[in-house]
């Protein structure tokens, strides 16, 4: 890869440092959509996630991610190459800094794993236990993410078969996400969110507040990570940055309108928190693409992913039992599995690049290699590591029982101020 | 039957690789691109199928 100018650093620089603001989203959207018992656990969780993911790929990530153009392994089948892993030195060593994009990637790449780490927790929310989350962030940082993201982002085969993944739709969103279904079959549902007759109980988020004001955090940092790798990853040039911005806006935007509209019909009142989600899953679909999608074609995705957000919200929670507090599987890994798809129908291509295919085979790939293994590898945790905390600390709630504080101690004398003395 | 569904998703992905890798383009190329999602398909909906029993059972136990 050749040296960028200095704007060129600048601005992927200043994207970088307001990418920070999703992951600040994420973790508020997180500990809004739980009860008030285990707000603090979410907050610390995605804080300990946070750091965990970083150190775990300055580690060993980025060796095996990589970065277009530098050491990689690679095999030969029938006179073709295929890129498998990156090989670069751990620790970051030999990242030239000046105007470099390599170590450019290497910090995107870092905040990158840092978003995906903290979406599983929102899945696995109020049950999953904080040395069980470090251990399996640290193998989604050190494995699974830096594998996949080598593939689509470092020059791997799937970037050269044409997959076009601008913001981390299936880096960053599908492997979380994904991530957070394989943690969820493990862990099984919340105790009390399933009646013995299989009825799902309403268990409400307890700040509604937190859940869409993460939103907004989570729209500027979203702009910051597509911009990013915008120019990162697609080449795209400072001036079409701007298409960027208003894609990602545009996309969150029209999928929140739906999921309003949709809740509203059906409810006959707009709910929050899905509305939320189809904020979240907007922002995720239009990432794939936002580069190559003209603003009209991100409408469209974002309308379709408010959409479907809603219906795999239900689907997950009535007829497959799947607990998701915070709805992160609906709106990270199937919304970015329609933005990837959405990307190969709308997106505007060179002629001759047969981006629809490598689309379908990116899916494939997140669906064959990366569920699986973030299974596999979370099952051989949970032998070692028990994921599930015990009845009594689900009973009690994460803040007491991990860390031994509620995160709103207040709550109970505070009433006595409003009794007559 | 959670295993196999897991297998079945595997299996899907690695004929989605042999296509690539052995096909040169073409119609055939992209029906064993499909084959390959369509029997992921089926080891995801084997997959949640087992969590589902999986709960019913303890759901039983429960009483």
């Amino acid at each position: 890869m050749t040296a960028f100018s200095d704007l060129q650093t600048a601005a992927v620089l200043f994207s970088l440092m307001i990418a920070p603001l999703a992951a600040a989203g994420l973790a508020l959207i997180n500990a809004g959509l739980g009860r008030s018992r285990n707000a603090a656990h979410a907050m610390m969780t995605s804080l300990t996630a946070i750091a965990v993911a970083s150190c775990a790929y300055f580690v060993l990530g980025h060796s095996f991610y990589g970065a277009a153009g530098e050491p990689a392994r690679v095999a030969m089948i029938r006179r073709q190459t295929w890129d498998w892993l990156g090989a670069m030195p751990p620790f970051f060593i030999g990242l030239p800094a000046a105007g470099s994009p390599a170590f450019l990637t290497a910090l995107m790449g870092t905040e990158s794993v840092a978003l995906a780490a903290l979406i599983p927790l929102g899945s696995g929310a109020e049950r999953w236990r904080l040395s069980s989350i470090c251990a399996s962030t640290a193998v989604l940082a050190g494995i699974t993410f830096p594998v996949f993201a080598h593939w689509s982002w470092a020059g791997g085969w799937l970037a050269k078969l044409g997959f076009v993944d601008t913001g981390g739709a299936a880096s960053i969103h599908a492997v979380g996400g994904l991530t957070g279904l394989a943690v969820v079959w493990l862990l099984g549902p919340r105790r009390g969110k399933y009646s013995s007759d299989g009825m799902p109980m309403a268990m409400p988020g307890h700040s509604v507040v937190f859940v869409l004001f993460g939103c907004m955090l989570a729209l500027a940092g979203w702009i910051g990570l597509n911009a990013a790798g915008a120019i990162l990853f697609a080449g795209v040039p400072l001036g079409q940055l701007a298409l960027v911005g208003v894609n990602t806006l545009l996309g969150a935007a029209s999928a929140a309108l739906v999921a309003a509209v949709v809740t509203k019909v059906r409810f006959g009142r707009p709910d929050a928190s899905l509305t939320a989600n189809g904020w979240v899953g907007g922002l995720v679909a239009v990432s794939a693409g936002c580069a190559f999608l003209p603003p009209a074609a991100a409408v469209l995705t974002g309308l379709l992913a408010g959409g479907l957000v809603t219906f795999s919200v239900e689907l997950l929670e009535l007829r497959l039992e799947v607990d998701d507090p915070a709805g992160s599987i609906s709106a990270h890994a199937v919304a970015a599995i329609w933005g990837l798809i959405a990307t190969g129908i709308l997106g505007r291509f060179p002629a001759g690049n047969d981006v629809m295919l490598a689309q379908v085979v990116g899916v494939a790939t997140l669906l064959g290699f990366v569920l699986p293994v973030a299974w596999g590898l979370n099952a051989l945790l949970d032998r070692f590591l028990p994921m599930r905390v015990s009845r009594e600390g689900e009973r009690q709630g994460m803040d007491l029982f991990e860390l031994g504080a509620g995160a709103y101690p207040d709550f109970v004398t505070h009433t006595d101020d409003f009794m007559p003395r | 039957m959670k295993t196999a569904g897991l297998l079945l998703l595997l299996s899907g992905w690695l004929l989605v690789l042999a296509a690539l890798a052995m096909l040169n383009g073409g119609v055939a190329r992209n029906a064993f691109v499909a084959a390959g999602v369509l029997v992921e398909l089926l080891g995801l909906v084997l997959t949640a199928r087992a969590h589902l029993s999986a709960h019913l059972n303890i759901r039983s136990e429960r009483g």
